[in-house]
């Protein structure tokens, strides 16, 4: 049955499946990982698809790039169900469930207008990663799961 | 202390805290003998915002420390008018001083100074978050006139920016104080605050009237409303005036509850509650000073 239902986003070559993305999520996948359609990456996109373990859920797979840890820190924030397999000549070669990271840098701008991550200074937000959230190593805001996507600074 | 530089009151032990507050107690007690206990040394005074007494109290601990002070002077004047970072800032003054005391508008901004400094660097203010100084003279006031534990203390005012009320939240945590809040439902404490609460696993209550409280308080811990917090006038005189309180709201106060304000005050306290024995304002205010040098002392005698 799930092989049914893959079958909707097709197969790639070499790149990156990110499967079991909450439903809803896919676009705020692809906002984390930069991409927008202008670097002309092939990008297959399934939302909603029905799942066994998340009721619906989002695929994205990525043809001809493998992500950094950064990305994938990051993405465990909002998918945290979410699995990475590398794909090589159309085998999955590695699967690995995403980790929380103790700390994410640099994809996540801080929500509070008068943190002094949002001046000119030379430095990038940091924030502690919660249970349930994140929080601004400078001026402690608190940003929930559901409002992590809200804040990407890709966006 | 745990480390070089006091930024939140988060970073502050239960320890750490009675090492300051017993230090100022003894230097409370013979200022004399520490005349000259940090001659020839310098402390940079980085004020972005004015405040008169939190510059004037630091300037006087230092002195009276035996040590000078320098100050970047208004910011109108300074290069930070021309555009200069805060990180640039502080490393200049880096230069020129063995300590830095930094009050800024943004929040984080004493975080970050204190990224790119050896210097022992002391948060007096930065914003809505955090003035730690201010708490540690605060809990010496209390101290003194309730004791710190089995204390059953009501805040009220502005808990949402007021950034003395959540440094000193934050410290009680330390303590066995049951911590009453009292403020207008758009004034309450920032979801931050409420989250280090509630993970302390401290004893908080949320209130919007004083009177639910007042009979049980120890310490009354009373913070300005500002006028310019409220979009529209009539809002601000709908909640400002159930936060003032004077001689007859205080009948229905223990006669041992102290009243504790980190002024200025403008109205919300009467002045009929000056000359009774709650009132513990100036005194709190005066208790800047050794808790400063308390402090300075500490920090400023790390072997570095
Ligand atoms: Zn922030």
């Amino acid at each position: 049955m799930t092989e049914n239902h893959e079958l909707r986003v097709s197969k790639i070559q070499n790149g990156t499946v990110i499967d079991h993305v909450a439903g809803g999520q896919a676009l705020n996948v692809l906002a984390i990982l930069g991409i927008d359609g202008t670097s002309g990456e092939t990008v297959s996109v399934g939302m909603n698809v029905p799942s066994d373990r998340l009721g619906r859920k989002d695929i994205v797979k990525v043809e001809g790039r493998e992500l950094s840890q950064s990305e994938v820190d990051v993405l465990s924030l909002i998918a945290p169900a979410a699995s990475i397999n590398i794909v090589r000549d159309y085998e999955v070669v590695e699967k690995n469930r995403v980790v929380r990271p103790d700390v994410v840098s640099g994809i996540i701008s801080c929500p509070n207008t008068n943190c002094i991550t949002n001046a000119d200074e030379p430095i990038e937000a940091r924030f502690t990663v919660l249970s349930d959230g994140v929080r601004c190593e400078y001026c402690d805001s608190i940003v929930r799961e559901d409002e992590v996507a809200a804040n990407l600074t890709v966006n | 202390m745990r480390q070089d530089h006091l930024i939140s009151a988060t970073d502050l032990s239960r320890e750490d805290i009675e090492a300051v507050l017993d230090h100022a107690a003894e230097i409370d007690a013979n200022p004399a003998a520490y005349r000259q206990q940090h001659a020839g040394k310098v402390l940079g005074l980085c004020f972005f915002e004015p405040s008169t007494r939190t510059r004037m109290s630091f300037d006087t601990a230092m002195k009276r420390l035996g040590g000078q002070t320098v100050d970047m002077g208004p910011v109108e004047s300074s290069s930070v008018k021309k555009g200069e970072t805060l990180a640039d800032t502080v490393r200049v003054v880096e230069g020129y001083a063995d300590g830095l005391v930094l009050r800024h508008p943004s929040e984080g901004a004493a975080q970050m100074a204190s990224e790119f400094v050896d210097v022992p660097l002391i948060n007096a203010g930065d914003g809505a978050g955090q003035h730690p100084s201010q708490t540690l003279l605060d809990l010496y006031t209390i101290r003194e006139n309730a004791g710190l534990d089995d204390l059953t203390i009501g805040i009220m005012g502005d808990l949402k920016y007021g950034r003395t009320v959540h440094s000193l939240a934050e410290a009680l945590t330390n303590f066995d104080a049951r911590q009453h809040f009292i403020s207008p439902e758009s004034l309450r404490l920032p979801r931050n605050v409420r989250y280090d609460l509630h993970a302390s696993g401290s004893q908080v209550k949320e209130h919007t009237e004083l009177d639910e409280v007042l009979p049980k308080l120890d310490v009354l811990y009373v913070t300005r409303i500002q006028r310019e917090r409220f979009p529209d006038e009539n809002e601000y005189r709908k909640v400002a005036g159930e936060y003032q309180i004077d001689a007859e709201t205080l009948e229905a106060a223990s006669d041992d509850l102290t009243i504790m304000h980190p002024l200025p005050r403008v109205d919300e306290i009467s002045p009929d509650i000056d000359d009774t024995d709650h009132a513990t304002y100036f005194e709190q205010a005066h208790n800047g000073v050794p808790v400063r040098m308390a402090l300075l002392d500490i920090l400023l005698s790390q072997d570095r």
